[in-house]
């Protein structure tokens, strides 16, 4: 299975056509495939609170939106949550990086991972995370409920579902 | 001038389209001169308008406006190579450049001081910059709508705010008037 066409196949198949990015290692192959989309406008965004605004103005417009960043991004969007997607009720899937995760060979991205799932928690986002490949079999699922609810909704998707760092 | 008689002189401008309006007293002061259910006003997340207003021209053929401050551009300053780069003809960014952070007291910006936010704008690669002062910008937002051009405005006026009532609308009312208001 080729993990990052299938995920861009879910995004397509549930409508999602407005996509922006802050690059990860890890999520470089799924960035590559949205961008080569024609059925999804990709807008690389310079900081994940920015990305977000841009989703919401989008979602506003009719289209469904979706943002890709790391989990250190929890750290940079928790006040754009709470007072922009959940003030207002939108949908956002937020497609994160889990990094500082097994696997992980940078020391300071555990710094952020220890904190990623209890601030989701925290925010009452609901959150999965996607450690085996065959997780992302509920890609679907997670994105329709996502549209039905109008939440916030992050898909966490650690070092090991992307299959390791390789020789790190 | 200060931001308040500029929001009454364009008003009538404004009415027609759709407006995203900055965080706090620029939002409340839109709201009480002329609220319409074309205007989305943000009653938290500063700096985000000028965002949101992107992603709503990217993503619908009508003209967006919006009404943002040179404090909120500050903080979001990745915003002007954003919108530089991702080119929406529908598109108008208002600064209101009060060289201050109204909301909060009137703190003095950088944007007040020695950096110029029309500089800055045409630095990030935005095509069309148009600095003006307070009393022309019902003129020159007439012409950039007519223009049919993305254009980014800075208008520069006095510091200080008109007294104004807290926004009591629910947020979600807000945002469902709107969706329904781009969708007509």
């Amino acid at each position: 299975m080729n993990i990052d066409k299938k995920i861009t196949d879910d995004l397509v198949a549930n409508d999602i056509s407005f996509v922006t990015t802050v690059p990860c290692k890890q999520l470089a192959g799924v960035i590559e495939e949205i961008d080569a989309r024609d059925e999804i406008f990709h807008i690389p965004s310079n900081k994940e609170d920015e990305g977000m605004g841009l989703c919401a103005g989008a979602w506003m417009g009719g289209k469904r939106p979706a943002i890709i960043m790391q989990n250190t991004a929890i750290g940079v969007t928790i006040n754009t949550l709470a007072t922009l997607i959940q003030f207002y009720r939108m949908p956002l899937p937020m497609l994160i990086s889990y990094r500082g995760e097994l696997r992980e060979p940078v020391a300071c991205q555990v710094e952020m991972a220890v904190h990623t799932k209890a601030l989701l928690a925290q925010m009452n986002i609901p959150t999965y995370h996607f450690h085996h490949q065959a997780d992302v079999e509920e890609l679907d699922a997670i994105l329709k409920y996502t549209f039905m609810c109008n939440k916030p909704v992050a898909i966490l998707t650690d070092a090991n579902f992307w299959g390791g760092y390789g020789d790190q | 001038m200060i931001r308040s008689e500029i929001l009454k002189e364009i008003a009538p401008i404004l009415r027609d389209q759709l407006v995203v309006c900055n965080i706090g007293i620029p939002s409340q002061e839109l709201h009480a001169i002329d609220d319409q259910p074309t205007n989305f006003y943000m009653l938290g997340t500063m700096g985000l308008a000028s965002s949101i207003g992107l992603g709503l021209a990217l993503s619908q053929p009508k003209p967006v406006i919006v009404i943002d401050g040179d404090g909120s551009i500050l903080t979001n300053l990745g915003t002007l190579p954003t919108i530089a780069n991702n080119v929406a003809d529908n598109y108008i960014l208002l600064i209101v450049d009060n060289g201050s952070y109204g909301s909060t007291g009137d703190q003095p910006t950088y944007a007040g001081q020695k950096t110029s936010l029309a500089k800055m704008a045409e630095a990030a690669g935005c095509d069309r910059v148009i600095e003006c002062q307070a009393e022309d910008t019902g003129r020159v937002l007439q012409e950039a709508l007519d223009a049919k051009q993305m254009t980014i405005i800075v208008a520069k006026c006095e510091s200080g705010n008109a007294k104004m009532p807290v926004i009591t609308m629910d947020p979600v009312v807000i945002r469902d008037r709107f969706m329904k208001a781009v969708q007509a």
